[in-house]
Parts: C-alpha cells; sequence; structure tokens
C-alpha cells in the first residue's frame, strides 16, 4: 500500500467554509467539479451518495472533466461509490479524467475493470454470537486443561531435577506479593472490622448484648472474611501483576527464547510464583484476621462501651482454633488459583499491548469470580462436615 | 544432563555431516499452510541465509527448525536430534529472536549469564566473567549493568546475540539481525556475523530479506515462494543472481530503497 503518495498541492488560497466543489447530475453523467479537499470529504461523500443513490439508469459515468483537484480521500471515496454502483448491477465509469489526475485515479483503482464492492460489517445474529461466544469459551476451557496438564509435566520434570526451578526469584516473589501488599491488607482489614462492628453494634444494642460483637466480628473474620478480603487483594495486586508479566513476556517473545535455551518457561515462571503465593497467603491472612479483630476493638469502645479487656475476653471465650485453622486452610487453594489463572492467561497472550490489557482485566475477573465460588463452596464443606 | 553425551557423540561425527538437516517440511497450524514441502541441510561452518519476501514464514519457519512449533509434516534434525525432544536439556544451539527478546527485568550481564547459570555449576563470577567476555565480543562491553530498555535496536540485537552464544553452541539461528538497523549498524552486524563463522567457526542460519548482508555474509541461501508452495531457489548468491526463475530474479535485482 503507498497511498501516501497523494501529489497535494499547495493550498489555494479560498476562504475556508466555502463550497469549492459541485456534484450535478444530467441524465446518467454526474459532473463532479471544483477542488475536492478531504476537510471536505464527508460533504462530498453525502452529496455523491444522494446523486447517485436512486439513479434509474443502467449505465453511469462519473465524470471528472471539470476536476481541478481532488484530494486521496476524497477519491477513494469516488471509487468507492463507483463499486457500489457496479455491485448493484450498475455499469459505472469514471470518465474525462484530467491528465494531472489520471496517475492518482490509477493509484486508488478507479480503472479497474472490476472493482471491488466496499467490504461491509457483515451484521451478527443473536444465536451466531452466542455460538461464537460458545466456542470461544470451549476453547478457553481446552486451554485451560491442557495449561493444567503442562504444569503436572513440569512439576515431574522438576522433581527429577529440582536445580531446573528457577528457586532464587521465590525470595524477590515472597517481598512483592507479600510485604509490599501488608498495608493494603492492614488498612482494608481494620476497616473490614470497623465497620461490621459498627453496623452490627446498633443491633446488639438493643438487646444489650454489646459484648457479642467481639463473637461477631471475631468469627466472620477468621472464618470468612480475613482469607476472603485477602484473596481479593493479592488477586488484584500479584495476579494481575503475575498476568501482565507473564503476557508481557509471551508477546515480546521472551517466552519462546526461555524455551530455546531449554528452560521450560511453565516449571520457570508458574512454579516460583506458586510456590511464593502459598507461602505468603496464609501470613497476610493471620494479619487481616489480627487487624480486623483490632476494628472491631476499637468501635466497641469507642461506641459500645465494651471495654478492650473485655473484648479480648469474650474472643478468648469463644473463638475456636478451628475458626482460624479455617481460614488458614482456605488462603492455600485461594493462592493456588490465583497463580494458575493469572499465569494462564498470560501464557495465553498473543499479539500485542492490547493483548496484555486484556489478558490482565480477564484475570482479575475470573480470579474475583473464581475466589467468591471456591469461598462458598468450602464454607458449605466445612459445614457439611459438621464443623 | 541427559543431552551433553549425544552432543559429544555428535562432535565425534564426521565433519561433513550436515548439522541442521531439514526433510520435507510442512509449516503451519491446522488448516493454515505456510510453507510446504521444504528440504534442505546446513553444512557444518557455513552462512547459510533464508531468504524471501515478508509474509513468506521465513521467521515462523525458525520457530519450526529450533523444536517451538510441531511441524504438520516432516522433520528437522540438528546435530542428528529432533529439536522439540531438547526442550528441557542444553539445546546444541543458540537463537537470536528478531526483537532481541531479551529478559526485560534483568540486566544485558545477568541476560548473558543466565544460561550458564541454569545449565552449568559455574559461580556468579565465573559465569560473569563468561558474559562479559561475550558482551565484548558483540562490542558491547559497557552494557553489562545496563537494563535492555535503555540499550538501542541495534545494542538489543547484539546482546541477544551474545546470549546465544552464551553456552558456545555450534550453531545459531539469528532471526533479521539487521532488520531495521541503519546501513552502517547493519553493516557492523553482518560484520560481526562473519567474524563469529571465521574465527568462531559457528554455523548461522540468517533469516533476512536485506540484499547487503545476503552478499555479504551468506555461503548459501534458500528463497522461499511467497505463495507458500516450498523453496524456489538453493545454492550461493552469486550464482542465485543469475536465475531464470521471475521470483528470484526479482528478489535479487530490485535493489532495496536505502542503496
Amino acid at each position: 500500500m503507498t497511498a501516501a503518495t497523494t501529489p497535494s498541492r499547495a493550498a489555494e488560497g479560498e476562504p475556508s467554509g466555502e463550497r469549492s466543489f459541485t456534484i450535478a447530475r444530467a441524465g446518467s453523467v454526474v459532473r463532479l467539479s471544483g477542488v475536492f479537499r478531504t476537510k471536505d470529504a464527508a460533504a462530498a461523500w453525502r452529496e455523491l451518495h444522494d446523486t447517485v443513490e436512486n439513479v434509474g439508469e443502467s449505465a453511469v459515468t462519473i465524470d471528472l472533466s471539470g476536476a481541478e483537484r481532488i484530494d486521496g480521500g476524497v477519491l477513494a471515496l469516488i471509487v468507492a461509490a463507483r463499486a457500489e454502483l457496479v455491485s448493484k448491477g450498475i455499469a459505472a465509469e469514471i470518465t474525462s479524467i484530467p491528465e494531472h489526475l489520471k496517475p492518482l485515479v490509477e493509484l486508488y483503482g478507479g480503472l479497474s475493470e472490476r472493482p471491488r464492492p466496499p467490504a461491509r460489517e457483515r451484521a451478527r445474529g443473536v444465536i451466531a454470537t452466542i455460538g461464537e461466544e460458545a466456542v470461544r469459551a470451549a476453547a478457553g476451557l481446552r486451554r485451560a486443561v491442557a495449561f493444567i496438564g503442562d504444569l503436572a509435566l513440569g512439576v515431574r520434570e522438576l522433581i527429577r531435577r529440582p536445580r531446573l526451578g528457577h528457586w532464587k526469584e521465590v525470595p524477590t516473589l515472597v517481598h512483592r506479593a507479600g510485604t509490599d501488599a501488608i498495608p493494603i491488607v492492614v488498612t482494608i482489614s481494620f476497616l473490614v472490622g470497623f465497620v461490621m462492628g459498627y453496623q452490627s453494634a446498633r443491633q446488639l444494642e438493643r438487646f444489650g448484648a454489646n459484648v457479642y460483637v467481639a463473637d461477631l466480628v471475631a468469627i466472620a473474620m477468621t472464618r470468612e472474611l480475613g482469607p476472603l478480603m485477602t484473596a481479593i487483594i493479592v488477586a488484584g495486586r500479584s495476579g494481575a501483576a503475575f498476568a501482565a508479566e507473564i503476557a508481557t513476556m509471551k508477546v515480546s517473545d521472551e517466552i519462546d527464547a526461555l524455551r530455546t535455551m531449554g528452560l521450560p518457561p511453565i516449571v520457570w515462571l508458574v512454579v516460583p510464583r506458586l510456590v511464593a503465593l502459598v507461602i505468603v497467603m496464609p501470613l497476610l491472612v493471620l494479619v487481616a484476621d489480627v487487624v480486623g479483630v483490632i476494628g472491631g476493638l476499637v468501635v466497641a469502645a469507642v461506641s459500645l462501651d465494651v471495654s478492650p479487656s473485655a473484648y479480648l475476653l469474650e474472643i478468648r471465650r469463644t473463638l475456636e482454633p478451628w475458626d482460624v485453622q479455617q481460614g488458614l486452610i482456605k488462603s492455600v487453594p485461594f493462592a493456588i488459583t490465583i497463580v494458575l489463572i493469572a499465569c494462564q492467561k498470560g501464557f495465553a497472550a498473543a499479539g500485542g499491548a492490547e493483548s496484555v490489557g486484556q489478558r490482565t482485566t480477564s484475570t482479575v475477573v475470573t480470579n474475583l469470580f473464581a475466589l467468591v465460588v471456591l469461598d462458598a463452596l468450602f464454607t458449605l464443606t466445612f459445614r457439611l462436615m459438621g464443623k | 544432563m541427559s543431552t551433553a553425551p549425544a552432543v559429544q557423540h555428535a562432535h565425534e561425527r564426521e565433519k561433513q555431516e550436515p548439522i541442521l538437516e531439514v526433510r520435507g517440511l510442512t509449516i503451519g497450524w491446522g488448516d493454515v499452510v505456510l510453507q510446504r514441502d521444504l528440504t534442505f541441510h546446513v553444512r557444518r561452518g557455513e552462512v547459510f541465509a533464508i531468504l524471501g519476501r515478508s509474509g513468506s514464514g521465513k521467521s515462523t519457519m525458525v520457530r519450526f527448525l529450533v523444536g517451538l512449533e510441531t511441524p504438520i509434516a516432516g522433520d528437522v534434525r540438528i546435530a542428528g536430534q529432533d529439536p522439540a525432544v531438547m526442550a528441557a536439556g542444553l539445546p546444541p544451539f543458540g537463537v537470536m529472536f528478531q526483537g532481541g527478546a531479551l529478559f526485560g527485568s534483568m540486566t544485558v550481564g545477568e541476560n548473558v549469564a543466565l544460561p550458564l547459570h541454569e545449565h552449568t555449576d559455574l559461580p556468579p563470577n565465573a559465569a560473569a566473567a563468561i558474559a562479559r567476555a561475550k558482551l565484548a565480543l558483540v562490542g558491547l562491553e559497557g552494557a553489562f549493568d545496563k537494563l535492555p530498555s535503555e540499550l538501542s535496536g541495534g545494542m538489543k540485537k547484539r546482546a541477544a546475540i551474545a546470549r546465544a552464544l552464551a553456552l558456545d553452541p555450534e550453531l545459531v539461528f539469528l532471526d533479521e539481525p539487521s532488520a531495521g538497523l541503519d546501513p552502517i549498524t547493519a553493516a557492523g552486524i553482518d560484520d560481526l556475523i562473519k567474524t563469529l563463522n571465521r574465527s568462531l567457526g559457528v554455523t548461522c542460519v540468517v533469516v533476512t530479506h536485506e540484499l547487503d548482508s545476503i552478499f555479504a555474509i551468506a555461503d548459501r541461501c534458500i528463497v522461499l515462494d511467497d505463495q507458500g508452495r516450498g523453496i524456489v531457489a538453493e545454492g550461493d548468491p552469486m550464482s542465485l543472481r543469475q536465475s531464470t526463475d521471475p521470483l528470484v530474479r526479482d528478489f535479487f535485482t530490485r535493489r532495496s530503497r536505502s542503496t
């Protein structure tokens, strides 16, 4: 495509805004004259369209004899209008082309025998769209299963030859996914504990059951909200980071470079991240549990007249080890889910920067969904186990 | 390292045996065939160029040659082995990707030292010393501590060549080593390839469409058809220039605009 070679003359000093061209039809002849600039292309296109739309003739001639100058953009539209006529079965031709415009008209394909009609966006029906989405979803699922298979093979290889692993990266990842996440985990857990205590305060006050705010906050925090909020934070921070990192490496051939060096990318990139998050998540959950309880403690002391010592005593009375253990147990599958989804999405990237963005977004959305579903399943399972 | 004995074994073989053998290779994915029925070989110690117009699948072909993709049909042997099964071991070849594919999170020195760290028991300072020497070889002494993002296009390619040479492979694949560079920098890369080939004896498989490079470095070349029908010509650049095949003649006689 050498469309950039439009011969452009110095702009004539005509006042802008004034019409510099005319399009007139007489019988089967459409006469174009004047100066056609790209900035007037919209007007020219409308007029051209109106002029040729309802021609009853079986042949139309587009006469350019009066044209002084035609910018490439407008010429492309003229050629497209002609092609459209031809596609309707009307023999259309561009004629009387001034000598100086001939090369341009030829360049834009205005002289070709069989002009190609402009491609139209094919309107897609609802059913076709559903079908395409279903096919895409199936392909996505197949890729996810294949990814897990690859990972299993990689882990087997790693067990045979542990030095293949990129263990050096684990401390860095622990730092990035764990230490760096502490401020946000602390802030959010405190607020969750605080808000939960505050909302229940009014109800509890009515029954004079103020001290039970401790039970409420401690149990909800350790069993559900601590692990879930932490997982959501980690999915948003580290999950997104992993996906973006791997997708960028994929897009810039770095993944292939690893493979050509005999370093299996799945083992090299996924396993360290898996190890790092499995270490980090339970620790972050513990932090969230403690801080959430403190959030409740502040509310209890400030607006419920429950002293900190009474609050802590109440927690000691009701909170069982299993409450905390349950949250910690959940945090490990949460960590694995976050890493697997992020890495799989990252490896699925192809193309350019756009794909990296898409994969990252999709990682966060899929992770949030998966985490909430997983959490519900755990709650159900623990309940059925009678605990 | 399970492949090490095999590599040694390959060393003991006759020098005349081709280092890269391609038989009936058809590349593509599923129903999309990019090139069909490619058969050629690369001898030890030569600079072999894969030519073709943009879109003829040259770079893609390299991905099949090094085992990154599974061919539709045919097979590839590098030093007598299928590159696809070498995946987890130490490959006897290095690859320079078109964009360099340097790891953005590591310095240039760490990039070059990475294969050494992963495949040998060298202490870190010894690996770094080798990496420095490799960088000096490609004329990038000063870039050891730089990040890839701080390098120019030509320097990235040089660094990628250094990384491909880290483990002293017998064979390197260079994908468009001089594309997108100014003529002087491109000529510098050509000189580098020639030097590596002449003084280190490294066999080079070079994908290119730069005529100047072809005449400067290639001992032999193949020209790929742009309609996917496979190899249209094979031989040394001078004889291909006299070819009667219209596609080959076109390719060799239309001088690039830069010259």
